[in-house]
């Protein structure tokens, strides 16, 4: 196999992954105009961005080609200050309902 | 080992395998991307907390022009990791004009994923949005926008001269494959984010 015959299949690879972020992408909008609730939109919307970038992050950035060690070590962490963040949303809706005219 | 050890065979032996079996400074740019994820993700809550606080918040995005801008960004930044993938592909395969053509092809679509954000930044600016003040509602709502997107424009632009700096290099024999896949890395964290910056920051807040 050619040098260059080698470099076009990795595109040829990966493009499930891209139209599967640019269907992701598009899904996203779609939904956006449906009538949810800010906080159910706000739940799909999250959950197919995870989706996105566990995609990305996964064949893009070859995480899956690394060790498992690495893995361990950076994700789990990431998530753990990212799920600890998540503290401050009782607080925002304690001033909204503190608000005297809030709706 | 003795001094005499150390002037025939250097410090080789006394250094320790690189950890995860990569090399340093492709386990530096992930603990990089690990901790740059947590800086958007505290710029992200931040903007969330300060939405959820207040109760007239702005929803000003119609479909025309700003949604549709930012499919066609997401698409350009979508297909600008996709030839990135490409260029570290072919970096690692040698073949140094094709690695070129991806690189500068990539920072060709980050460029223009540059111009269309500024391009929606004008926009929202012409119609009054400033850092603490806008036509609509909540004055916070510009401040935590052009952060948040701004910060991600920041990390595009970063981005882009890292790669010209990278592909120049590489084509000149001064830099190897290992530098293309791990400027390869950050630029797939950056289309990362913009996944999460979409959605949060623009569909939450369309016009109805």
């Amino acid at each position: 196999m050619t040098v260059s015959a080698k470099s076009g299949n990795v595109i040829v690879k990966y493009l499930p992954v891209y139209f599967t972020l640019l269907a992701i992408a598009a899904l996203e909008v779609v939904i956006a105009y449906q009538h949810f609730s800010t906080g159910s939109l706000l739940a799909i919307l999250l959950a197919l961005a995870f989706c996105g970038g566990t995609l990305a992050m996964r064949y893009f950035m070859h995480l899956a080609q690394e060790t498992r060690g690495l893995f361990l070590t950076l994700i789990p962490a990431l998530l753990f200050v990212l799920l600890m963040m998540n503290m401050s949303w009782s607080d925002s809706l304690r001033l909204l309902h503190m608000r005297p005219f809030a709706h | 080992m003795s001094e005499t050890d150390i002037a025939v065979h250097g410090h080789g032996p006394e250094v320790e395998a690189s950890p995860y079996a990569i090399p340093s400074r492709k386990l530096a740019t992930w603990l990089f991307v690990i901790s740059d994820a947590a800086t958007f993700g505290v710029l992200l809550f931040g903007y969330g907390y300060l939405r959820t606080a207040s109760s007239d918040w702005p929803t000003p995005f119609q479909f025309r022009p700003s949604i549709l801008n930012v499919l066609i960004m997401t698409f350009v930044l979508v297909t600008s990791s996709l030839t990135m993938l490409g260029a570290v592909d072919s970096a690692k395969t040698g073949d140094k004009a094709k690695t070129a053509r991806f690189l500068w092809s990539t920072i060709l679509l980050g460029v223009i994923f540059a111009g269309l954000h500024i391009r929606e930044w004008f926009g929202l600016i012409d119609e009054g949005v400033r850092l603490f003040q806008n036509p609509w509602g909540s004055p916070l709502f510009g401040a935590t926008f052009f952060a948040i997107t701004g910060m991600h424009l920041l990390h595009v632009i970063g981005g882009v001269v890292a790669i010209a700096v990278i592909a120049r290099k590489f084509d000149n024999g001064r830099l190897t494959a290992g530098h293309v896949e791990t400027v390869g890395i950050y630029w797939h964290f950056v289309d990362l984010v913009w996944m999460f910056v979409v959605p949060l920051v623009y569909l939450l807040n369309i016009s109805r």
